[in-house]
């Protein structure tokens, strides 16, 4: 609750700092002065800004987001409509780098120095290191374009969302496969894991059932804070693949200095960061039994 | 033939380039219902040997450089990997040192003990048979604890849990590494009494890792000592008790804390284990040894049979003291 005020706060007063009249952008460069201050008017441009922050907060508290200065559409709505595209592309990215690197970080971790990890962790760095919109890009020209194995962009269908979704999945998987890694290579040397042995477990037992649940337990809090700021990826990916969701939403209220709107897709992006850490709260309970009993 | 008959075992580490002998011509023997005490400091090589009877070290670093392990007429070494499945648990069983670390944190306690029954007694994989184990073990209302995580439980209730699984799949040999250095001294003597009544109840054979004499009296029939990866006496316990001969079982015992002696200070051995790759030449206690001769450090003495069943690394064991 408290980080929703404070982001309503932040981003509420830093709209109103910035430079130019906003009634000037909604009617245009060509409006008399009249209908400039009858715009004023009707949307309280000339109260106080303390008093305008407090009709705001009025207005969230009933779920009300407000509407666009520019098409006067309710910005829940707009935000509503868009919200199956942008869901389904962040759980099928989701679903790929995490179906991805989960074998990934298990397998290298088993065959730690082998050519296949190191390998692995080029690859993996090379992944890091690249940018969303670019690869974005490269992705839409080569596998889209010239190969034309994918749909280049638009939202038909849902398998529209393949090659987008891979595009965010491939600047997740390689971290996400070392940071598997790791905690695997940790768990792989605890006692619990040789007395699996011991009992005669078997290999794959060993690692998928006894070994890799342990060494997920800190991966859930990475990945909650990952999937609440996914939307930053998005923002970018819907953009070059011309996909009608909230990131390309966001984009265009930025360019048409759209208020209500570019207030409205921070307030839903933080909604989503504060869920999501709540899940991760729920999924620690689940995965860990000595934190449930803790608290 | 013995149930467990270990011959001339070498096994080394790999670490930086270079191969270390940590385990050098080790041989051991353990008829079926019978327990070997198998006693040393940290770093003797008594926790490797005791790991290799069911192939459990990690491979690399360990080597296994050469001799044999016959397990129930089977050489594990020779074993692929499918058969060592079969014989982990279902021929020999593991309790070790840590109960917390050594259960599965994220597991009820009786989803462990189920698993192992259902790796090599499927048939027996009830609610019904692990609930009668934790009774064996004497864990009281075991009928509740099967739901309990590890962590809801003390150290000596988890070190119960841990012989539990290890008996559910009625293993012919139980290895029990450091069962109760973790735990503090009236739980020591609970489980070691616990091991002693299971053996004579169910007729396995024990094999007791420790580095404490004072335990292998209680529980053990014969008794190795191990220093620096060498067996240096083998005994029947009462016999090695009573008179020990190798001058380093000699000083053990007498580090061991006693009550009838009115002492303020425990005895130490003077200096510390040798760092493996970093043996002395010739016999490897004689650093520390209170009965160190010129020649001891030219010539490595080897495993005589001084007396009927009793075997010492010292050829100057009969000398007084």
């Amino acid at each position: 609750m408290v980080t929703l005020l404070g982001t309503a706060f932040l981003t509420f007063f830093l709209l109103n700092a910035l430079p130019g009249d906003v009634a000037r952008v909604i009617a245009g460069p060509k409006a008399t002065p009249e209908v400039i201050k009858e715009i004023h008017l009707k949307y309280h441009l000339n109260d106080p800004l303390w008093q305008r922050f407090g009709f705001y907060l009025g207005q969230l508290a009933h779920g009300d987001l407000g509407h666009s200065y520019v098409s006067d559409q309710s910005v829940s709505e707009a935000i509503l409509t868009r919200l199956p595209i942008t869901a389904a592309l962040s759980s099928l990215a989701v679903i790929m780098w995490v179906a991805l690197a989960v074998p990934l970080g298990v397998l290298t971790a088993r065959f730690r120095n082998s050519w296949f990890d190191r390998s692995t962790l080029l690859v993996a760095t090379l992944t890091l290191s690249l940018p969303a919109f670019w690869l974005a890009r490269m992705m839409q020209y080569w596998l889209g374009y010239k190969l034309g194995w994918f749909p280049i962009g638009f939202f038909r269908s849902f398998v529209d969302l393949l090659l987008p979704a891979a595009a965010l999945a491939i600047l997740f998987v390689g971290y996400y496969a070392r940071l598997i890694h790791t905690n695997m290579i940790e768990v792989l040397d605890s006692p619990y894991v040789r007395a699996a042995r011991a009992k005669g477990a078997s290999e794959t037992r060993v690692l998928f059932k006894h070994a890799l649940r342990n060494a997920l337990i800190p991966v859930i809090t990475v990945l909650g804070m990952d999937v609440a700021g996914l939307l930053g990826g998005v923002l970018f990916v819907e953009n070059v693949f011309a996909l009608p969701g909230i990131g390309t939403l966001a984009v265009q209220s930025v360019f048409n200095l759209d208020p209500p709107v570019i207030m409205g897709t921070v307030m839903f992006s933080a909604t989503l960061v504060v869920g999501a850490n709540w899940a991760v709260d729920l999924l620690y309970g689940w995965i860990d039994p000595r934190i449930k009993s803790g608290s | 033939m013995p149930l467990l008959q270990i011959r001339n075992l070498q096994i080394d580490f790999r670490i930086a380039q270079k191969n270390m002998r940590a385990v050098d011509g080790v041989s051991l023997s353990l008829a079926a219902g019978k327990t070997l005490g198998l006693v040393g400091e940290s770093g003797s090589g008594k926790s490797v040997t005791a790991l290799s009877i069911a192939r459990l070290l990690a491979s690399p670093p360990a080597i296994y450089a050469g001799g044999e392990i016959v397990l129930a007429g089977r050489d594990v070494l020779q074993m692929r990997a499918a058969e060592l499945r079969q014989v982990r648990g279902g021929v020999v069983s593991y309790v070790f040192q840590e109960p917390g670390a050594s259960l599965n944190p994220v597991f009820r306690i009786g989803n462990q003990i189920k698993e192992a029954l259902q790796l090599h007694r499927p048939e027996a994989a009830t609610a019904a048979e692990i609930i009668r184990l934790l009774k064996l073990v004497g864990i009281p209302a075991p009928a509740t604890r099967v739901k309990c995580y590890p962590h809801e439980l003390s150290g000596g209730m988890q070190q119960r849990v841990m012989i539990a699984m290890a008996l559910a799949p009625q293993p012919k040999l139980l290895v029990a590494d450091e069962p109760t250095t973790a735990l503090d001294v009236t739980i020591q003597a609970q489980i070691i009494e616990l091991l002693g009544q299971l053996r004579r109840q169910l007729g396995m054979a024990i094999l007791l890792i420790t580095h404490n004499l004072g335990i292998v009296g209680d529980i053990a029939d014969e008794v190795a000592v191990m220093y620096a990866g060498q067996i240096v006496e083998t005994a029947p316990a009462r016999a090695l008790l009573q008179r020990p001969l190798h001058p380093y079982t000699r000083a053990l015992m007498k580090s061991v804390p006693r009550l009838d002696a009115d002492v303020n200070r425990l005895t130490t051995i003077a200096g510390s284990v040798p760092r493996l790759g970093a043996f002395p030449a010739g016999c490897r206690f004689h650093p520390r040894c209170p009965q160190g001769r010129p020649e001891c450090s030219q010539t490595s003495p080897p495993l005589v049979e001084v007396e009927s069943g009793r075997r010492v690394r010292c050829p100057f064991w009969n000398v007084a003291t």
